[in-house]
């Protein structure tokens, strides 16, 4: 019972040791995930293979395995020396970016053709169409998706803590190590967990409800 | 050799020109040979039975639609591939569709303001007077802040049409404008095409107002199955028309 006050400098690490790889990896995924949709939609061919190309390569790899990749690839052949934590956002966000791509792809989907055909006949170049029309209309719909892929992001960012970075999931093995009690120690792990993701679903609803209103 | 110049010479303003166009949708042939020239201040209306091709013709005009073989030109211009050159192309080709297609998330000043801004890059300050002016000379200007949603359907396509205009375009394309329109909103968007019309702009009206067709048009183009069976003055088309399939086409239409 006493583990959590007994240790509370390192939960509180592990805590924000989770929150900082999420949100690093969160906004990677949702940068690449975008651009990536783009690729897949847009009209020259080998941007459209790329696309199609990232997200089955990376949807289709086990997560674990693209951290060995990015742990023990990457720095050998490219680049020695990078830190644990920006292999660990590397690994993560390449891979939720599949994720979102398709789910920003599927709200792309959802808006009238006769959007973008009307911002092109007025000379909008495609990555205007894209940026200016059909996103933004698209948003409201990706929304809820986005949600959940943001939510299992933050349960996959423990596989980070077994590759040297200080999370939670890194902390609960630190200490049962150390003999404590493992039910203490995963309640406590658990509830932290729940404080971010139903943050993430709280925020994500929000604004789902504020887009509602701007229609 | 004289005689292929003397079809040149006989269309020295021709704005929009279409030789030879093909094109197909699987194993429908939906134009075939297309050959179509659009002289400067002229208004072409085409007609004719649905699937007949009408608003493909239209869209290959600015190229929403490509074509297999043929040319299309404009102002001289062959039509570019996808890319920077097609947008700069069609920002000069105005485009009014069915269903209106208004950026649903953006205010009607702003539909009216965003080419000006993105593609002309007008100033703020001059776009959005332009925008004004349009919207009052299509009778929607107190509607400028609302949403396309909050507005009627002959409304909104009204704004379509200020939208097109405020790109200052050589051509006007309308894809049955009036199609997806009550009843009793069709006459407030014909007015309007009327009097861009006496304005002189050259237009591409696809439609089945023969209304429209007789009052404002220069010449009537009919399309059945792919081809253009017959063109002719508006007049002579509805009184006198020579073609079999025009015949009986409006003989279906126009008594009952």
């Amino acid at each position: 019972m006493n583990v959590l006050l007994d240790h509370l400098p390192e939960f509180r690490e592990g805590f924000l040791g989770t929150l900082a790889i999420t949100a690093a990896s969160a906004v990677l995924a949702l940068v690449l995930g975008i651009l990536i949709a783009g690729f897949r939609v847009s009209p020259i061919p080998p941007l459209r293979a790329f696309g199609t190309a990232w997200v089955t390569l990376l949807r289709n790899t086990p997560l674990t395995l693209l951290f060995l990749i990015a742990f023990f690839v990457i720095p050998q052949i490219f680049f020695p020396g990078t830190s644990p934590f920006v292999l660990a956002m590397g690994a993560l966000g390449c891979y939720t970016s599949s994720f979102v791509c398709e789910a920003v792809r599927s709200g792309i989907n959802t808006v009238p053709i006769g959007q973008a055909e009307a911002a092109r006949s007025l000379g909008m170049t495609f990555t205007q169409t894209l940026r200016m029309i059909v996103l933004p209309q698209a948003t409201r719909t990706v929304i809820p998706p986005l949600s959940s892929i943001f939510i299992a992001l933050t349960k996959n960012s423990a596989i980070a803590g077994a590759f040297s970075n200080t999370e939670l999931f890194n902390v609960s093995k630190l200490l049962s190590d150390k003999g404590f009690a493992i039910g203490w120690i995963f309640l406590w792990i658990a509830l932290a967990y729940l404080v971010i993701t139903f943050t993430i679903s709280g925020a994500f609803r929000l604004l789902e409800r504020r887009l509602e209103v701007a229609r | 050799m004289s005689e292929v110049s003397v079809t040149k010479d006989a269309t020295p303003d021709a704005l929009v020109a279409l030789s030879g166009v093909n094109k197909h949708f699987g194993a429908l042939h939906v134009l075939q040979d297309i050959d179509l020239t659009i002289a400067r201040g002229e208004v072409v209306v085409v007609i004719g039975p649905s699937g007949s091709g009408k608003s493909t013709l239209c869209r290959t005009i600015n190229r929403l639609e490509t074509i297999d073989d043929g040319s299309i030109t404009i102002d001289g211009k062959p039509l570019p591939q996808e890319g920077k050159e097609l947008a700069r192309l069609r920002a000069d080709v105005g485009m009014v569709f069915q269903s209106f297609n208004l950026f649903a998330h953006k205010t009607v000043l702003e539909n009216v303001m965003l080419g000006q801004l993105k593609v002309r890059k007008t100033d703020k300050k001059a776009a959005e007077d332009k925008a004004r002016k349009l919207l009052d000379r299509v009778g929607v200007g107190t509607q400028a802040d609302k949403y396309p949603a909050q507005l009627s359907g002959g409304q909104q396509q009204r704004v379509a049409i200020a939208r097109a205009l405020a790109m200052d375009p050589k051509v006007m394309l309308f894809d049955e404008p009036t199609s997806a329109l009550d009843p009793e909103m069709i006459n407030e968007v014909l007015e309007v095409m009327q009097q861009l019309a006496r304005d002189g702009m050259t237009m591409v009206v696809v439609t089945h107002e023969m209304g429209f067709a007789r009052s404002a048009a220069n010449r009537v183009v009919f399309m059945a199955d792919g081809r253009i069976v017959e063109e002719a003055e508006p007049d002579q088309f509805f009184n006198n028309p020579r073609s079999d399939r025009a015949k009986d086409f409006l003989s279906k239409i126009l008594h009952h």
